[in-house]
């Protein structure tokens, strides 16, 4: 690409003291070709003014592994060369001046096993703030199996839920309780019980309810149980609550997850702002007591949206189906929240295949191998209603729980008529489509004969036959469909 | 009290025809489907009674529905379903199940409570026709 494609220096010119480029250390290789066992990140790169994008890429690799900015002699008390992060390849991104895609492999050993929080401290550490790069974004990892191996991975998985809750075919209901804040123990609990009554399979806790003056913790999850147990024996089937064990301290955690399991709760939640280690800590205690771990993906959002600085959503979704939850939001395309359909579609593929491979115009850079891992269950939720369930099936398939919070709640005849709208149009769409029906296309007419013989459906249709939620997105797939630029 | 176990318990009850499409959708698949019966529709009750051995190699659903049929005559006033097994890698499991026959009355079930310590209750569900022995019940 420029003076530094042959960066080797003899070793002696190498150490002198003083300031050397980073791709002159060593960490620009063009003609590495990555190990199996390597851990390869792909960064979007947006240099400053001026700034080489080699030199840039070389200083990312530098100090997301061994180097600081000048020569250290102690380098060469270690095996340097094999610690040392490669930047590989450097792309322009296609269609956007000034960002270039850096391609930078790192050696296994750099690794703890079985470590978010090292993983990330050296991929998403220092070099966020690295001066001579305008922005920096996390886009892809591959990870290897070797590495995948040393994770628990989602505590019960796709399968094993579905079997403990004896529901196949067709994907789960929830709905989030609104309003979100304010509503005492025994109020939250008879929206529960409606909601689970009516036809859902679950109900959950918001992100931000966690024990306030209005509703402590322990009354919640002791009203949610009694809701979640008469609306079982009112339909024969298994229900549940996500209830929300999100707390200041592990310790608090444990206590209430504790708590959630002395009364037969089947799942218990988290938030993701409780950090990578807690996250785990909470799989790990999930696996050993038979829990559905439920995460909600609060604050991502301050990381994942921007296009040129950050970390991308899909990584996220990598390290947690290493870390071990089971459910986690990702999107529902047709909703109010941040989604196109190609991004979205990658990271329902990270959450739910053994394997993924390249699929750039999903987002997806690299085969990944899950080595046997259990499935994430995505979860849709934020905007959607009984009225977009072809699009929901078509673009979300099977194993996904949809959540409708105000879809639910807000049916003009009450919290039962809204959850079993949800669960007729669900029964009826799931049942066309396998009686092989288009049902993008006569979606529609499957939902207004279904109401026929239900009238809380022609209710919802009618309501929220206009609602969509129309704008564009702000982060997509930047891929050119001709090879030699885009891999 | 309808019990909603089943993929498509709220839906007005499903013909034979019904039947017959969604079972082949299970067998295009490579799916095996078999049919189930049981007189104690607890949602924990994992396994209801084998009518049968999954229809490995049944390349058509009229003989699921006969199946469904012959199980009819001698079960017609318990749950009868119909499930269909994947035997593929990363799954192993069910990925269909649907009620294709109920008793004609559904008593539903009785929520015992057992106040524990503190203000904790210890629930358990029970259908009421489990009161009766096996065979005697509905």
């Amino acid at each position: 690409m420029n003076e530094m494609s042959n960066p080797k220096m003899d070793a002696k010119k190498r150490y002198a003291a003083g300031v050397l480029k980073y791709a002159q250390m060593g960490y620009w290789e063009p003609d590495y070709t990555p190990k199996d066992t390597d851990v390869i990140a792909l960064f979007r790169i947006t240099p400053q003014d001026g700034v080489d994008a080699v030199e840039a890429a070389a200083a990312v690799a530098g100090e997301s592994s061994t180097a600081t900015w000048t020569v250290v002699w102690t380098d060469r008390l270690t095996a340097c060369d094999k610690y040392r992060a490669k930047a590989y390849r450097v792309d322009p991104v296609p269609n956007s001046s000034g960002e270039y895609f850096a391609y930078i492999a790192y050696d296994l050993d750099l690794f703890e096993p079985g470590s978010i929080a090292n993983l990330t401290a050296s991929i998403i550490g220092n070099v966020f703030g690295f001066k001579p790069l305008k922005a920096l974004r996390l886009e892809d990892m591959r990870l290897p199996v070797a590495y995948v191996k040393t994770f628990q991975g989602p505590a019960t998985g796709i399968v094993v839920e579905r079997e403990r809750l004896n529901v196949y075919g067709r994907p789960l209901l929830g709905a989030t309780v609104k309003p979100k804040l304010g509503l005492s123990g025994r109020n939250y609990g008879r929206v529960v019980y409606e909601a689970l009554k009516g036809g859902l399979d679950f109900t959950k806790d918001d992100e931000n309810i966690n024990s306030q003056p209005f509703m402590h913790w322990r009354d919640r999850f002791l009203y949610c149980m009694e809701a979640v147990n008469r609306a079982s024996a009112a339909t024969g089937e298994v229900k549940g609550t996500y209830l929300n064990v999100t707390a200041g301290t592990m310790e608090e955690m444990y206590a209430r997850a504790e708590f959630a399991k002395s009364l037969g709760s089947v799942i218990v939640m988290i938030d993701l702002v409780i950090g990578y280690t807690a996250i785990q800590s909470m799989a790990r205690w999930a696996r050993d007591n038979d829990m559905i771990l439920h995460l909600h993906r609060a604050g991502h959002s301050t990381y994942t949206r921007q296009r040129s600085h950050g970390v991308s959503f899909r990584v996220i979704a990598k390290w947690m189906r290493l870390a071990g939850v089971d459910h986690l939001h990702a999107g529902t395309v047709v909703g109010k929240l941040e989604g196109d359909p190609a991004t979205t579609k990658g990271y329902y593929d990270i959450f739910r295949e053994e394997r993924n491979p390249m699929a750039l115009e999903n987002g997806i850079f690299f085969d990944q191998d899950w080595a046997s891992l259990n499935k994430m269950m995505p979860v849709a939720s934020g905007g959607i209603h009984a009225g977009q369930m072809h699009q929901l099936l078509t673009y979300l398939g099977e194993d996904v729980v949809l959540q409708f919070g105000g879809g639910t709640i807000g049916h003009p005849h009450g919290i039962q008529a809204g959850a079993t709208a949800n669960r007729v149009a669900l029964e009826a769409m799931v049942f066309a489509r396998n009686a092989g029906r288009d049902i993008w296309n006569e979606g529609e007419d499957i939902l207004r004969d279904a109401a026929r013989t239900c009238t809380p459906l022609q209710q919802a249709l009618d309501v929220w036959k206009d609602v969509s939620f129309n704008y564009a997105s702000t982060d997509a797939p930047d891929f050119a469909p001709t090879p030699e630029v885009s891999m | 009290m309808k019990l909603r176990q089943g993929q498509f318990s709220f839906l007005p009850d499903l013909s034979d025809d019904d039947i017959r499409v969604q079972a082949q959708y299970a067998i295009d698949n490579g799916w095996a489907v078999s049919v189930e019966y049981t007189d104690d529709p607890h949602p924990r009750n994992t396994y209801w009674e084998m009518w049968g051995h999954p229809m490995f190699d049944n390349p058509d659903a009229a003989a699921v529905v006969f199946e469904v049929n012959e199980c009819r005559k001698e079960h017609g006033g318990k749950y009868i379903r119909v499930i269909a097994f994947d035997a593929s890698p990363g799954w192993e499991s069910i990925r269909m199940s649907f009620i294709v026959n109920r008793p004609a009355t559904e008593p539903g079930f009785r929520l015992v409570r057992q106040e524990a310590e503190g203000r904790s209750v210890r629930y358990t569900i029970e259908s009421y026709a489990v009161r009766e022995p096996e065979g005697a019940r509905y």
